[in-house]
């Protein structure tokens, strides 16, 4: 069987690109998928930093367009898990080292031996945007509940449809249920009635996304996360399973949630 | 009227900020969809204001416009309240 090749991308930086992909990357291959990540962000690379590789690189995704090493070579195993290997972006160079067509060749490549080949995209929507894209069977939207990434996702959505690359799915990452219950927030259901996709995960504000990315340990491996446990959820539903979203209600303690209800809010 | 500290006051009560975030999102999803200016969309909404309330009563300040996307097509939606009173009409 081939690997399908999934696009994680946004627009708007900051949203949670790289975040997601390396937690559905763990998330897939905790269940004993066969997963490569690639960090298409040239010039700006973070994806081995929050998977926690960054000590193990050798050569990186343009040392292998230029053929200055074979692609194994700058596949780095994460030794966490059976099978999940990360090919870095490279630090020194820009965009323009890489075209769509050298990611196809590269993808084409690896789908034989791998269950998922995941893409980290950059932001915007120039070349490192279109490489990102290029080799994509599959593309997730990642967003915040906010105007501005609401927006870009929008936009996204837009030239995607255009690429004809089936219908896009949509994350919704960094949401604050407290914020949310006051109405201080968009609803996740605001974001799904405009954005019109398929949403695949819902993703709470979590500091142990920040601790674990300190630590290069992504969420999904921590068994007490919620974003973890929202990014294991995603990897189940890209396998197909029916999994209810997490219910995001507000949180609080007993206590307080006790309150709310006889509050009636 | 009211002073402008109750006007101030007001506003903040009825306006939680996720509600405007709402509402500025409609707005400029509009815009990008449509690729239309801020001017060619008021016309739009006066014509169209213009051409219905030669039939029924339209509530001109709560007209409200939106693009939205279903499949692959885009749908311009209009919602244009009227002012029919309902308990007289029975
Ligand atoms: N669910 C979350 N909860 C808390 N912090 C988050 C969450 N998702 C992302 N972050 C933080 O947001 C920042 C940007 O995330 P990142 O994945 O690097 O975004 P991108 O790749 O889209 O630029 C990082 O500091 C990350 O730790
Ligand atoms: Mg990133």
């Amino acid at each position: 069987m081939s690997a399908r090749v999934i696009t994680i991308t946004s627009g708007k930086g900051g949203v949670g690109k790289t975040t997601a992909t390396a937690n559905i990357g763990v998330a897939l291959a905790a269940l004993g998928h066969r997963v490569a990540c690639i960090d298409a962000d040239i010039g700006l690379r973070n994806l081995d930093v929050v998977m926690g590789l960054e000590n193990r690189i050798v050569y990186d995704l343009v040392d292998v367009v230029e053929g200055r090493c074979k692609l194994r070579q700058a596949m780095i195993k994460d030794k966490r898990l059976p099978e999940l290997y990360l090919i870095p972006a490279a630090q020194t160079r820009d965009k323009t080292a890489v075209s769509p067509t050298d990611m196809v060749r590269i993808t084409d490549k690896l789908r034989e031996d791998f269950d998922f080949i995941l893409i980290d995209s950059p932001a915007g929507i120039e070349r490192g945007f279109r490489n990102a894209v290029a080799p994509a069977d599959e593309v997730v939207i990642i967003t915040n509940p906010e105007v501005s990434a609401v927006r870009d996702a929008d936009r996204i959505i837009g030239l995607i449809e255009a690429e004809e690359k089936g219908p896009a799915m949509l994350i919704i990452n960094r949401v604050k249920p407290e914020m949310v219950r006051r109405g201080e927030m968009l609803t996740v259901d605001d974001v799904v009635d405009v954005l019109a996709i398929k949403l695949l995960g819902i993703v709470p504000e979590d500091e142990a996304v920040l601790t674990s990315s300190n630590r290069g340990t992504p969420a999904a491996m921590d068994e007490h996360s919620k974003a973890g446990q929202a990014f294991r959820n995603i990897g189940r539903r890209l396998t197909g399973e029916d999994v209810p979203f997490m219910s995001l209600d507000g949180g609080g303690s007993i206590l307080q949630r006790f309150f709310r209800m006889i509050g009636g809010s | 009227m009211g002073n402008l500290f109750d006007r101030l006051r007001g506003r903040r009560d009825r306006a939680k900020s996720g509600h405007v975030a709402r509402e500025r999102l409609r707005l400029i999803l509009v815009h990008d969809r449509t690729n239309l200016s801020e001017e060619q969309l008021a016309q739009l909404r006066d014509e169209m204001i213009e051409l219905i309330s030669k039939y029924v009563d339209v509530d001109r300040d709560n007209v409200e416009i939106s693009v939205e996307r279903h499949q692959t097509e885009n749908w311009l939606v209009a919602n244009i309240p009227l002012r029919i009173d309902r308990a007289r009409r029975g």
